[in-house]
């Protein structure tokens, strides 16, 4: 694998470089284990131990979470979760949100990027106007759209009224307790998706277009024939991240829908996401084995998608 | 002829007028969308109860009641969380910085048995979801005695893989002929990492500490459920014990919501440059 190709003894006996094959130069030393020691240490504490634990927890078909102990071992804790309606009302919401919501701002994310990108004065404005939610706390902005979207005093009302639409209960009818939140996740998270297209538009080399022009391509021939395809690989990692991103959405419902001593996600916990449903689980219900179950239920999912779009990408996108 | 061509490209270039203006006016609309919840909130601020609740709506208050900055700064311990909240930020920022320097350093200069499997292990920190680790993680810090403290909010986010591999990708580029002179002039390596690897890549650890800054001001689940003193509390948390505290006093909650954003509205308007590049090269959220 690797050359050993100085070993210059008589200067660095402490030291032996090797020569990696990617030409990098490195230095054979145990002193490497104490630079990633205190990183590793926080790793295995914080992030493989409670994985390997969690797993644990889940299969246990009693748990007592005061001493940490459980007995038996079993499914019981799955069987339960998957027997469970409002499981498969947080399953069927985080659904919602990805194969609806997401679709919605992504296709929106990209019209505002193009629309950006083609622009001569003001780009770097509406970029940073744009970008803008990303760096705010979703709680705080989630307590305006609360007013916004109430059933008396909202101003989303006020306006639907002027179309002829009746007020709708948007925070308390269970029906759209869903739409409410994927507006709201829409508009959170329309920042980051119009940040990395247009990365990814700006990237794209400018010849391209003038020869496209001199060849007398269409606008729209432009967009479909050179921009979108060039554009692949960058609209490909775009939704490879929000995927995940979306599927663990919970602080859009924690400020929409939970007061702040918790409780369930809104009336009849109808806006409950897969997150929430595990957060609630565990620190609202005090069932934690059952939250470990969903959590490792989460977790093969999020592997499976992982591993799909693996497969897909090294199919279908051609990285330029 | 060639008056055909210019009479061509002056409707051509007409067109385009008219097509630029169009492009400018609705991105003027889809800013003011991106914007309005933020303008409401900050005129709702200053509006009596009345007038904020008004229907029509009433847009400018006729008089601003700086007083509801007043009555919400003391409703609840804001000044308190907001210590706690750039305590933890600093604090976030400093361990993320020495540990993910540290890391990515040993990643890419050194060369020893586990190299690959160790990456490997930090890459998971990445592709696990930190969500469905909590339910261990309160456990471990109540056991470690860190429940309700910083370094229970701190500790457990900040072995960050993916800013070890962030950086490592940057320490690599340092040409490898630097490393050669240094090491005949009998330069250590931490030396080599303090006096050549760190001053050249203060861009990319710049970028680390912005966005760790933004993603500890903002972090919000953990926080909830590891933390119930005042002593400890964070904004978005104690936000939320406001809207609690306050019922229904749609000013007075919005004063406090623009305590917490106004703060992270300026640090962006400073860095927006930084802060963007950092996140478009990273592609991360959360």
């Amino acid at each position: 694998m690797e050359k050993v190709k100085t070993a210059k003894k008589e200067k660095q006996p402490k030291y032996r470089l090797v020569e990696m094959s990617d030409g990098t130069l490195r230095v054979r030393s145990a002193w490497a284990y104490a630079y990633i020691l205190p990183a590793m240490a926080l790793l295995l504490l914080f992030t493989l131990y409670p994985l390997v634990m969690v797993l644990r927890t889940a299969f246990y078909q009693k748990y007592i979470y005061i001493t940490n102990t459980g007995t038996g071992f079993g499914m019981s804790s799955f069987i339960w979760v998957l027997k469970d309606p409002t499981f498969w009302m947080a399953c069927k919401n985080t659904l919602i949100l990805l194969l609806i919501a997401l679709p919605i701002t992504l296709v929106i994310a990209l019209g505002a990027a193009l629309l950006i990108n083609s622009i001569k004065k003001l780009q770097g404005f509406f970029q940073t106007v744009y970008f803008l939610p990303y760096v705010t706390s979703t709680i705080a902005i989630g307590m305006a759209f609360l007013w916004l979207f109430h059933s008396d005093y909202g101003y989303i009302n006020y306006f639907l009224e002027f179309l002829g639409i009746p007020p709708q209960k948007w925070l308390t009818d269970p029906d759209l307790m869903i739409v409410t939140l994927s507006i709201f996740s829409i508009w959170n998270g329309l920042a980051f998706k119009i940040l990395l297209f247009l990365a990814g538009l700006q990237k794209i080399n400018k010849q391209v277009y003038q020869a496209a022009r001199i060849d007398g391509a269409s606008p729209a021939k432009t967009l479909f024939r050179i921009t979108l395809p060039l554009l692949s690989p960058t609209i490909w990692m775009v939704i490879l991240v929000s995927v995940i991103y979306v599927a663990r959405t919970f602080n859009e419902v924690y400020a929409m829908f939970v007061s702040y001593a918790g409780g369930a996600a809104g009336t009849g916990n109808a806006a409950i996401t897969i997150m929430y449903y595990i957060y609630w689980m565990f620190y609202d219900q005090g069932k934690v084995n059952y939250a470990a179950a969903a959590a490792i239920l989460f977790l093969i999912v999020i592997i499976l998608i992982t591993v799909v779009q693996r497969v897909v990408s090294k199919k279908f996108v051609h990285y330029v | 002829m060639s008056k055909k061509n210019a009479n061509d490209r002056q409707i051509r270039d007409s067109g385009s007028i008219t097509l630029t203006a169009v492009k400018y006016v609705v991105l003027t609309i889809g800013a003011l969308v991106m914007m309005f919840p933020f303008i409401w909130m900050l005129l709702t601020s200053l509006k009596t109860l009345p007038e904020a609740i008004s229907i029509p709506p009433q847009w400018m208050p006729s008089d601003p009641q700086w007083v509801n900055y007043e009555y919400s700064w003391n409703l609840v311990p804001f000044g308190m969380f907001f210590r706690n909240t750039i305590w933890v930020g600093i604090l976030s920022v400093v361990v993320t910085l020495v540990l993910s320097i540290l890391g990515a350093y040993a990643f890419s200069i050194y060369s020893f048995p586990g190299h690959n499997l160790c990456f490997y292990l930090f890459m998971l920190t990445m592709m696990v979801p930190n969500e469905i680790l909590i339910i261990q993680n309160y456990v471990t810090c109540s056991k470690l005695g860190m429940l309700d403290s910083f370094s229970g909010i701190v500790l457990p986010t900040v072995a960050n893989g993916f800013y070890i591999f962030m950086l490592q990708e940057y320490f690599l580029q340092t040409p490898p002929s630097l490393f050669k002179a240094a090491k005949v002039d009998g330069c250590s390596n931490l030396k080599y990492l303090i006096k050549v690897v760190i001053p050249m890549n203060v861009n990319a650890i710049v970028t680390v500490a912005i966005l760790t800054f933004i993603t500890a001001w903002n972090s919000f689940m953990w926080p909830l459920i590891v933390t119930m003193s005042d002593e400890h509390t964070l904004l978005s948390v104690g936000l939320l014990r406001f809207r609690q505290a306050s019922s229904s006093n749609l000013h007075n909650q919005m004063a406090a919501a623009c305590i917490v954003l106004i703060p992270m509205v300026v640090f962006y308007i400073i860095f927006h440059k930084k802060i963007m590049e950092g996140v478009a090269s990273g592609g991360t959220k959360g």
